[in-house]
């Protein structure tokens, strides 16, 4: 840090400081939004790509590979394409509602990283409530799709709009029970907090005593970002596009971004609850303890955002290769599953919790002390 | 004997709890949704088949029924004698074959016109020419660009004839202890 600080001349810093601290601080700030949601549109655009690769590569094929080097510049192509192409309102359309549901959907999408902590320091908005914030935020993005689907006034996006939202609420109740278990389990709602009470190692992460919760979370994730296996609402085989189905250019584009930024979201979120957020696997063993401070690869032992970043990825690959195995859920199996499985099983497993704590194993050893 | 069937029932009872136990074991541990994710993960790591195109061809057998051609002798003589034969076998009504007199007093083709949009491409034209006269080549990208380019005129085969008359002729080599 210090060495960055000698680079920059010395008049910059007396003016620096001669701001009032709310100019300081909402600079900060602002670079601090910029920053991240500069990186999580650049990682949305590359999902893309590696989606198509990955699964490309399950079926035997190549992917795209014909934009620059090694295809890499297929997501520019794409987003130009979509950019310059015309944005059609349908006549008997809610105009307003029309044009208004795709920022519905990704504006959500991308306000629920200002509680997410990308290592120890960098957060954007450092609340008390995070959970609640991500649990408001993330159910919110709903409205954009139902919107939409209302608004085309095609019985197609209409279908699928209520699929979505049948299936949204079906599965946001699962989510939310995990995350009661999360909450038993870190004692805060507080993300940062919730990452810290995982320190130790990777058997200490929240995986391993509320393992059942991590599955029904990400697979909750996956149904609530309406991908496959769960992608009813936009099955092309029954109803076309579901409730982007008349939806073209930039506005479609909002759309795509929005579905891959919840992607991103929903595996950094399952990074941060059950697989100890920016910690090291290595964390608490003695003797890797010296190498914590290390200048370029401290972080493999000591922890840093590029762990945070490796496990948002898997999770990522985890998205494309459930895409790849499963076809589509038929309707009635997906409310079976969230009503008559996951709900059953996170209630079960909070009363589990319940037992550890009252009885001090797992994450709950010397709570009492 | 009534004791031991009763007692089979009951061992039958205990083999299906005991299914039924495994199944349920199988559903939550997600036997088979693990099953179905190891295949594909298996396949992630196998080689590509796909032949990227315009770059790479796959390999064309001598007797590919593409693009028509008229050929000509090495003298530069038709070899067309305007027998019609190709006309007559055509299933799609394609050709269109018009003679006259020619020059030397030999009966030639004044017109020999081939509707590509008709066309089949079955080759029937090629085994009915007594004089191998018309033959499909294993050209096939082609296009056109305007209404009418679709019919093959005479000049327009005798051109395509003359320009692969070497690809041609060791196709026909290649193929003739075929025939």
């Amino acid at each position: 840090m210090e060495f960055f600080a000698n680079l920059v001349p010395n008049f910059v810093w007396d003016i620096w400081n001669s701001l009032p601290p709310l100019v300081q601080y909402l600079t900060i700030v602002t670079w601090k939004i910029l920053f991240v949601t500069i990186g999580v549109i650049l990682i949305v655009a590359f999902s893309t790509y590696f989606e198509r690769k990955v699964i490309g590569s399950m079926q035997a094929r190549v992917g795209p590979n014909r934009v620059g080097p090694l295809g890499l510049g297929q997501p520019f192509a794409d987003v130009i394409k979509l950019l310059i192409k015309e944005v059609i309102v349908p006549a008997k359309s809610n105009r307003f509602l029309f044009v208004i549901a795709p920022l519905l959907t990704l504006i959500p999408a991308l306000a629920t990283w200002a509680v997410i902590p990308l290592n120890d320091w960098y957060v954007i908005a450092d609340i008390n409530a995070g959970l609640l914030y991500v649990l408001a935020l993330t159910s919110v993005g709903v409205y954009g799709v139902i919107l939409a689907g209302w608004a085309t006034n095609s019985k197609y996006a209409f279908l699928g709009a209520m699929r979505s939202a049948a299936q949204i609420v079906a599965y946001e109740i699962a989510m939310g029970f995990a995350l009661v278990g999360i909450l038993m389990a870190a004692g805060s709602l507080n993300l940062g907090d919730i990452v810290r009470a995982q320190g130790g190692g990777f058997l200490n992460w929240f995986w391993l005593p509320l393992f059942p919760l991590f599955l029904v979370y990400w697979i909750s994730g996956v149904a609530e970002t309406n991908r496959a296996p769960f992608d009813v609402a936009e099955g092309e085989s029954e109803i076309v596009a579901g409730f982007h189905v008349e939806y073209s250019g930039v506005a479609f584009a909002l759309f795509f971004l929005a579905e891959y930024a919840n992607m991103v979201l929903i595996s950094t979120l399952t990074a941060i609850f059950f697989l100890g957020g920016w910690a090291s696997p290595f964390e608490g063993l003695a003797f890797l303890e010296q190498y914590h401070d290390l200048p370029l690869i401290g972080w493999v032992f000591g922890g840093g955002f590029p762990w945070l970043f490796i496990k948002m990825c898997f999770f990522m690959y985890t998205f494309f290769w459930l895409r790849a195995t499963f076809p589509r859920y038929r309707y009635d199996q997906i409310m079976r599953l969230g009503w008559k499985v996951f709900i059953p099983i996170t209630i079960i497993w909070i009363v589990v919790e319940g037992a550890m704590a009252w009885f001090e194993v797992g994450p709950w050893a010397g709570l009492t002390g | 004997m009534v004791r031991s069937r009763a007692l089979g029932r009951v061992d039958r009872l205990g083999a299906d709890a005991m299914n039924r136990m495994m199944s349920y074991v199988k559903t939550f541990a997600l036997w088979e949704l693990l099953k179905g994710l190891s295949v594909t993960q298996r396949n992630f790591f196998r080689k590509s088949v796909t032949l990227e195109y315009p770059d790479e061809k796959t390999p064309q057998s001598p007797r590919f029924r593409g693009l028509h051609a008229l050929r000509r002798y090495p003298n530069g003589e038709e070899r067309c004698i305007a027998c019609k034969l190709c006309e007559a076998v055509c299933p799609a009504l394609a050709i269109t074959i018009e003679s006259n007199v020619g020059e030397d007093g030999t009966r030639r083709t004044s017109r020999y016109d081939i509707d590509l949009f008709k066309c089949i491409y079955c080759g029937f034209c090629e085994e009915a020419c007594p004089v191998d006269a018309i033959v499909e080549t294993r050209l096939h990208e082609y296009h056109m660009e305007a209404p009418g380019e679709n019919i093959m005129t005479k000049d327009k085969l005798l051109a395509v004839g003359e320009k692969y008359d070497a690809m041609i002729s060791a196709d026909k080599a290649a193929d003739a202890k075929y025939r």
